[in-house]
């Protein structure tokens, strides 16, 4: 029998070359400073983008943008053609729940367990059933390989085992699109690259797009469809992985010794 | 701009600012202020409309009242002591020692016993709040919920203002009853008085006007330490040292709100007494 989330994939699959994301022209700037100057990228469909970067160069700027967290100077951030600075709250949260964010400390509620974390972005969702609720815990709860997690404290999990609990929360939405923010930051090399081929695994079973900020170059091989290089607020160079690490712009270069 | 963009704008965005244009002053403080009247506004509007937390609000109130409740009770037992045992020499004195229940009772009701509540829930209650809110808006658990769509405001902080509102009033009245237990038994530490002549005593000499408005402004002190407390965790913006000051400050103000609004309490009490 076929789940909601098979349906879901299904559906994702038939629209992979669609544009879910579109930023034009986008500055945000603290004071004097500006952070983010004049950024323009798009996201499609099932498509993994990387943004990198040094560090202070707006990449978690950028998409605490994009779901409202801070709002930008200038510029248009259009996901599923709304524009995102412009939507009234109930619009904001509606937009918000086809959005997983995954946080760079994974963020999860300490104050509850695993199986309260991931049943609670659901709890608004008056459809689904507690027992199709606890089914849907256990079904995200595998994805990331943390079934037997599922009644522990977040204070009893290690990074690794947060980070992919910070990842089912998210996925237990269903969302269209994913944004990762420094996915792999403090773990060892070999759970990141656990990470990393998690995200893969991901995209490839959910369909969803991603928007992964990451300084790590092997996520970022793993992971990336795409990859856009940001220095000191501007696009300097997009293209694959393979491209950036070949540049000729001493910039890039820099990036990928 | 709706409300709940304008504060996730502002907290997030002031995290940054925070070295760059850092207000002080009279000017800080009309922005402290404004914040928390529209913080207080938010709060009634979201407060009124469905959907209502109220598991979350019971649990709330289970863990106010609960966690206050051994120290609250201590405290009113000393109290009604030492104020019985400080004041029965001087009213020997003026041979008026049968007035020691009436006079007992009227002050801890009236005054002492809401103030000192108040003040205890502000320390061990606020303080809990403000750190609570402050870790979880350092550790982006409000951003995470926000980013889901899950109203934190509503979630976290309607529920436990609501919470404070409606248990600093019981323990007041808990505080109360223990208060004049201890009472009973200092007065008995030096004699012998019968349990129904000094409750006789206390009941005859109360009157409504002495235990209405002593109620009634233990809600506000509610409201002062639950507002107060979560707008300085909620907005608390400079990482891990802004815990402790969100703490600090929910500890302070509030305690400083609770003179203020008794002192306005006394003087609405007596426009009508």
């Amino acid at each position: 029998m076929q789940t909601a989330i098979d349906n879901k994939i299904t559906d994702q699959k038939a629209h992979s070359a669609e544009e879910v994301v579109r930023i034009e022209h986008l500055s945000k700037a603290f004071g004097t400073h500006t952070v983010l100057k004049d950024i323009n990228l798009h996201l499609s469909k099932g498509e993994n983008l990387i943004v990198m970067g040094k560090s202070g160069t707006g990449k978690s700027v950028l998409i605490k943008c994009m779901v409202g967290l801070m709002e930008p100077d200038s510029g248009s951030i259009c996901i599923f053609g709304q524009s995102v600075p412009d939507l009234d709250e109930k619009e904001l949260n509606d937009v918000r729940k086809k959005i997983g964010f995954l946080f760079q400390s994974a963020a999860l509620y300490d104050s509850m367990t695993v199986r309260e974390n991931l049943e609670f972005p659901l709890r608004d969702d008056k459809e689904i059933k507690s027992g199709e609720r606890a089914k849907m815990v256990e079904e995200v709860l595998n994805n990331v390989g943390l079934l037997e997690a599922i009644d522990k404290m977040p204070s009893e999990l290690s990074g690794g085992m947060r980070k992919r609990i910070g990842l089912a929360r998210t996925l237990i939405q269903r969302p269209d699109i994913i944004l990762y923010d420094e996915p792999t930051t403090g773990l060892d090399p070999i759970t990141s690259r656990e990470i990393s081929h998690l995200i893969v695994d991901i995209q490839k079973k959910y369909g969803s797009a991603a928007l992964i900020i990451t300084h790590d170059l092997d996520c970022a091989r793993i992971t990336g469809n795409r990859v856009i290089l940001l220095d000191e607020g501007l696009v300097i160079a997009e293209g694959s992985y393979d491209d950036l690490k070949d540049s000729n712009d001493e910039r890039v270069r820099d990036f990928f010794k | 701009m709706t409300a709940d963009k304008a504060t996730a704008h502002h907290t997030a965005d002031s995290s940054q600012e925070k070295d760059i244009s850092k207000p002080t002053g009279v000017k800080a403080l009309l922005i402290e202020v404004a914040g928390m009247t529209h913080f207080s506004g938010r709060f009634f509007k979201e407060a009124f409309l469905p959907p209502y937390e109220l598991n979350e609000f019971l649990k709330q109130s289970y863990l106010i009242g609960n966690k206050s409740l051994p120290l609250v009770g201590i405290t009113a037992f000393i109290m009604g002591l030492v104020f019985t045992m400080q004041s029965q020499p001087t009213l020997a004195k003026f041979g008026a020692t049968s007035w020691l229940p009436a006079m007992v009772s009227v002050a801890m009701i009236r005054e002492i016993s809401p103030v000192i509540t108040a003040l205890i829930c502000a320390g061990k209650v606020g303080s809990g709040i403000g750190a609570e809110l402050a870790s979880m808006r350092v550790t982006e658990q409000i951003d995470a919920m926000e980013v889901a769509g899950n109203r934190p405001f509503k979630y976290i902080v309607v529920s436990k203002i609501a919470a404070t509102i409606f248990m600093v009033p019981l323990l007041v009245i808990f505080a109360d009853g223990i208060a004049l237990i201890g009472s009973y038994l200092g007065v008995n530490l030096s004699g012998h008085t019968a349990f129904n002549v000094f409750f006789g005593h206390v009941f005859n000499k109360l009157d409504f006007i002495d235990v209405f408005p002593a109620f009634v402004k233990t809600f506000f002190f509610g409201f002062a330490i639950g507002m107060i407390s979560c707008y300085k965790g909620y907005n608390s913006n400079e990482g891990t040292e802004g815990v402790g000051r969100a703490a600090n400050s929910a500890v302070v103000i509030a305690s400083l709100a609770i003179f203020i609004i008794d002192m306005i309490a006394v003087q609405v009490a007596n426009l009508f007494n």
